[in-house]
């Protein structure tokens, strides 16, 4: 005979105001198989658990229906105390009498009514429930980190230094991401790659960090700590291990004139290239699209330069494979192209003329005007004939803030590093003026309004509230229309150059990796963390943490701190010998399975797997599904469809749920 | 320039917008952009930005005494380039809407004559003798001597027919007219 | 002989009288038979807008029941106002079915079924894809503005066949028959549109800038969409510009009635304010 213990809490007024609790503690003792029931006005508090636990020794409980609010808040709270008093926790149930009862509901008496109809409910759950135990998982403690820009590289140095094995994959033939693009970082204007370089050697040199530059994750399979990841190595026709990055190579290449991406097509390259001087590694990659060699048999000319033989024209994409037990997600950013490459689905900015005109630029490629690496050597000069602009016209919320012709969002970083630009400009060219239209100046980080201060008092950035309509070349000038809504009036500027703020969006092709990875995305393609506030650094997927841009936009002291965090995280889940899961997770009847996988189908996290059956000969019989109980999230899909009923989800089986339906009052 | 009371909050003309055209002003984040790229902006008493901006603050029937919203040519360029795809130009056309019962800006005065002579060709004939139109025009506005001498070579040139032709449907035109006005007038109630 | 509706508006059968014999002109060379909708009536172009909404709607939704009674299923409007109302008047109609119960109340006509509306460029540019062997003369060496001015463009919810900013429909039609389209920025600009006569002001100043911008690019001519474009550009030149050497508008049906070998009479090239025939004269008459 069962022996159920029924406590049912007033939370102070936000139950007891509107259910009889008294009452309904009345009518669950006429329940059959309770044998204790009682009230009380705060059973979450110490003395409401030691209550629990007492009942639990005392009357030698069996099962506990503790009544009060939402499992959300106190499931956690109570299993731990039924545990305490030595019975398994998942022998204890919550009916919710407060979320699904007393806050919606008015009337006292039918408030009750429904409050004692849920405790019967769950009492005759629980009477059903079998004790479970936590599920052991064992721990690869190795990271991968998937990305080497800023974010990337904090999180793996945190997590090398900690003694604990990385692999850094970056698609680019060197890491440094954007930051390694940037001239000067605000507010500090530090030189961006003084103060990154010697990070990005750290990881190069680091014992416990294995970097793969030119080379993308081809796919990803396991649970988390049991990773395992298939991981490509593009060829760069050059070997890494042979290369001394002497550079002859890169200054004997007959074909020229490549636009440079590093210099966003400001620059040139030429097919075997090093994307940046300070590039790590230092090997240079060929462009095999470009390289006359590839293209037409002929040339071979680095080939023959290399002193160290380090030329391989053979050589192939290789793949690897990694064991490792977490991920961290570190792809970063890349600008809203408003130009010729327009997106699906995007108006684009035909009235600025970006892709048109040489002198509409954006803010990365103004960067690279600035930076002494780049392709004008630190000298601010138009794209079109190389003359120094005397009027430079920034536009703000470009792609941003616009949901007609780009995105809702506000992009974050564009009013800070706006006003860096207008500081730049000025410190270089010191007869010049610069020119903001903006909406908002955002400027919400340490030490950020004072530099956008800086930037209008000291360094005379003309800012003017309100957004431009278009920009029309006039001969050698272009013709910047926009208002200043302060004073009610359009304005004009005649610009020598244009530089527009556009949105900040995560990387192209993005959705690939996150279906590879099987975790979530929101509506703008960022990678979405599993709660907005409290869990900012984690996906929607156990085991794959979130650092940088990749989850929103985001300036380099929050990339950095969150890439700390997720090594944290990463860290913590590495601290246990094994890891202990919530035994919540579906298992098969392997008698009745009759192998149709129509639950492998529905499964959304690929935990089911298959199972041969054999006899004693080694004949097989049949096969199965089998549930990985590391990967199985709990959610009852395969369940639902099951046509034999062979799979149920542990603590929620269908006799406890038909339990629970047939609990229900009938109307008479 | 007398200091806005914003203690009450709306004057009613945004409701009443909204059931003309369907547009929600409180969309709109004062971006200025329509302003910015307005070919008449800079001969508008205020700029359009503002006409929305005064309908927001709950002070809509400044906005319906202004000349700014008879200025607006329908270009349609603010619409076009609306960040927040707000119908600017169907803003402006509801507030004439709204406007024509009270005496126009005297700036204005010009523009809606023109308008209304437009529409009274339209209710005798079904279609727009130019002649006509012209005529009526130059009695509501007074301008009798505009453009007379061009008058002489644009008749060599066919371009003034003096007859006005027979269309049928301009009996059922002026039911259309009258129908509307009383199904607009009903909406207000 | 394909079929097309054929609604002139108002200002066709007056002021704008060379924009209906050119289209007319035109149709015939291109084997396109249009048929004038019976008994049509003014589109209520900017007054009925500016002053009644509904007003607005109910004038062209009539004349798009009487195109369907009339077994048209296409019409076309060479007038870019009147193309606009009825191509807004449709997408409304079609977006609201309230709003579609109450106009066919008003007008007493069924609108269950709306005619596609063409504007002279959407019109003209699925005929030159189709082919130009009905070019019959030279016109290589002529360089004309494209102008496209308000109304063929916007609403960009509305008019989608072209990009709103950077069009390219106008251009890739005259480039069709040989005329080279100049690169110029005051393609969208508003000449001035019903402000003609009621603020004159306004219009010179507009359209002082968009010719001087088409002469800087090198331009002999200005190719127009619009009646009320084709006014202010052309009727108002010489008050706004006051220069001898004028710049000759051409409607897009004239400048390829030109290409398909009809006479300058029969364009109604003769009648504009501001001459053609130093524009004319260095046309070389030869077959292609």
């Amino acid at each position: 005979m069962a022996k159920i213990g029924v406590f049912v809490c007033h939370c102070g007024e936000n139950i007891g105001r509107t259910v009889d609790c008294a009452e309904v503690a009345r009518r669950a003792m006429d329940l059959p198989g309770v044998i204790h029931a009682v009230d009380y006005k705060y059973m979450c508090s110490d003395p409401g658990q030691r209550w629990i636990i007492d009942a639990v020794r005392e009357k030698g409980l069996d099962g506990v229906v503790v009544a009060s609010c939402s499992p959300h808040m106190h499931e956690k709270t109570f299993r731990e105390a039924v545990a305490a008093a030595g019975l398994n926790p998942f022998l204890c149930e919550m009916a919710n009498i407060r979320e699904h009862c007393s806050w919606v509901h008015e009337n006292r008496m039918q408030a009750t009514d429904k409050a004692a109809d849920l405790v019967r409910i769950m009492v005759e759950k629980v009477k059903r429930n079998r004790p479970l135990q936590p599920i052991k998982v064992p721990v690869t403690k190795r990271a991968l980190v998937i990305g080497g820009g800023i974010a990337g590289i904090q999180t793996a140095l945190d997590i090398a230094n900690a003694g604990v094995e990385v692999v850094l994959v970056e698609k680019e033939p060197s890491i440094g991401g954007h930051m390694a693009q940037l001239s000067e970082t605000f507010p500090t204007l530090d030189c961006s790659q003084c103060i990154m370089t010697p990070r990005m050697v750290e990881v190069r040199q680091h014992p416990r960090i294995q970097l793969y530059t030119y080379s993308e994750v081809d796919s990803v399979d396991g649970y988390i700590g049991n990773f395992t990841v298939k991981i490509r190595k593009k060829a760069r026709s050059v070997d890494l291990d042979k290369c001394t990055g002497c550079g002859v190579c890169t200054t004997k290449c007959p074909v020229k004139g490549i636009p440079n991406q590093f210099d966003r097509g400001l620059g040139t390259r030429r097919a075997i290239y090093v994307p940046f001087p300070q590039a790590v590694p230092n090997v240079p990659v060929i462009d095999r699209e470009r390289c006359r060699y590839f293209q037409t048999g002929k040339c071979g000319v680095c080939a023959k330069v290399c002193q160290a033989d380090a030329v391989n024209y053979e050589q192939t994409d290789e793949m690897v494979e990694e064991s490792v037990g977490a991920i961290v997600v570190a792809t970063g950013f890349e600008l809203y192209d408003v130009g010729q490459g327009m997106e699906e689905g995007h108006r684009g900015y035909g009235e600025y003329g970006y892709g048109q005109d040489p002198d509409i630029i954006d803010g990365l490629q103004f960067e690279r005007l600035a930076s002494a690496s780049g392709p004008t050597s630190g000298e601010i000069r138009r794209p079109s004939d190389g003359k120094v602009p005397e009027r430079v016209v920034f536009i703000q919320c470009v792609g941003s803030r616009d949901e007609a012709k780009g995105i809702s969002y506000c992009s974050k970083i564009c009013c800070m590093y706006t006003a860096k630009h207008a500081i730049l400009f000025k410190h270089k060219v010191h007869h010049g003026q610069a020119y903001i239209f903006y909406m908002d100046v955002r400027a919400g980080g340490k030490g950020y309004e004072e530099f956008v201060r800086r930037a209008v008092e000291e360094d005379g950035a003309l800012y003017v509230r309100g957004r431009v309509s278009e920009v029309v070349r006039r001969k050698d000038k272009l013709l910047v229309r926009g208002a200043d809504t302060l004073m009610g009036r359009p304005v004009q500027i005649e610009a020598d150059m244009v530089v527009l703020a556009t949105a900040v969006k995560p990387q192209p092709g993005i959705e690939a990796l996150a279906q590879k990875l099987r975790t979530s995305y929101d509506d703008y393609h960022f990678f979405k963390e599993a709660h907005p506030k409290l869990r900012p650094v984690e996906s929607s997927s156990a085991g794959i943490f979130l650092a940088g841009a990749c989850q929103a936009p985001r300036d380099i002291p929050d990339s950095v701190a969150m890439a700390s965090a997720a090594a944290s995280k990463v860290l913590g889940l590495f601290g246990a010998k094994e890891l202990e899961r919530e035994p919540i997770v579906a298992r098969v009847n392997e008698v009745t399975c009759v192998g149709c996988f129509q639950c492998e189908k529905v499964c959304a996290y690929g935990a089911i797997e298959r199972k041969e059956i054999r006899d004693r000969k080694g004949q097989l019989i049949k096969v199965v599904a089998r549930v990985n109980e590391g990967v199985c999230q709990g959610c009852g899909t395969c369940q639902a469809t099951c046509p034999s009923k062979s799979v149920e989800l542990e603590g929620f089986t269908d006799e406890e749920i038909f339990a629970e339906i047939n609990a229900v009052p009938v109307p008479s | 320039m007398r200091t806005l009371d914003l203690s009450r909050t709306s004057d009613g003309i945004s409701d009443k917008l909204k059931r003309i055209c369907g547009e929600a002003v409180e969309r709109c984040y004062q971006c200025g952009k329509c302003t910015a790229g307005c070919p008449v902006a800079e001969d508008m008493d205020m700029p359009a930005n503002q006409v929305i901006r005064l309908v927001q603050l709950g002070q809509g029937e400044l906005a319906l005494e202004s000349e700014a919203i008879w200025l607006c040519l329908g270009c349609e360029t603010c619409t076009a380039r609306c960040p927040r795809e707000v119908d600017l130009a169907g803003i402006m056309d509801a507030l004439r809407e709204l406007s024509m019962e009270r005496n126009p800006a005297k700036a204005a005065r010009k523009i809606r004559a023109f308008h209304q002579a437009f529409l009274d060709q339209i209710k005798l004939f079904g279609r727009v003798p130019e002649f006509a139109l012209i005529g009526e025009y130059k009695l509501r506005s007074w301008a009798f001597f505009q453009d007379v001498l061009d008058a002489p070579t644009m008749a060599k040139k066919g371009k003034i027919k003096l007859m006005p032709q027979k269309v049928k449907g301009a009996s059922e035109v002026r039911r259309i007219f009258k129908r509307c006005m009383e199904e607009s007038a009903r909406r207000e109630k | 002989m394909a079929k097309l509706g054929y609604f002139p508006g108002c200002s066709l059968h007056a002021s704008a009288h060379e924009l209906d014999d050119s289209t007319k002109a035109l149709a015939f060379r291109l084997g396109v038979e249009l048929t004038e909708i019976p008994d049509w009536t003014c589109c209520g172009a900017t007054a009925a807008h500016s002053v009644n909404r509904l007003l607005s709607v109910s004038l062209p939704a009539r004349n798009l029941s009487l195109a369907v009674t009339a077994g048209l299923d296409t019409i076309m409007a060479p007038c870019a106002a009147c193309f606009n109302r009825l191509a807004v008047a449709r997408h409304e109609l079609m977006k609201h079915e309230a709003l579609r119960k109450q106009v066919e109340r008003i007008i007493e006509r069924p609108l269950d079924r709306i005619p596609q509306v063409h504007s002279v460029l959407s019109w003209l540019l699925a005929e030159v894809e189709k082919g130009t062997d009905w070019v019959k003369v030279d016109l290589s060496g002529m360089k004309v503005a494209c102008y496209y001015g308000c109304l063929l463009l916007r609403p960009p919810s509305v008019i989608v066949f072209d990009d709103p900013e950077q069009p390219v429909s106008m251009e890739t039609i005259v480039k069709a028959v040989g005329v080279e389209p100049v690169d110029w920025h005051c393609r969208l600009r508003c000449c001035g549109a019903g402000f003609s006569v009621s603020r004159t002001g306004i219009v010179l100043r507009l359209v002082r800038e968009i010719l001087s911008d088409a002469r800087d690019a090198g331009a002999d001519a200005v190719v127009v969409g619009c009646p009320m474009c084709h006014s202010n550009l052309d009727l108002r030149q010489k008050a706004a510009v006051e220069r001898d050497a004028g710049m000759p508008i051409l409607f897009l049906p004239q400048l390829l009635g030109l290409a398909a070998g009809c006479g300058a009479r029969e364009l109604g090239l003769l009648d504009h304010m501001v001459d053609t025939q130093g524009l004319l004269g260095k046309i070389p008459v030869g077959k292609v």
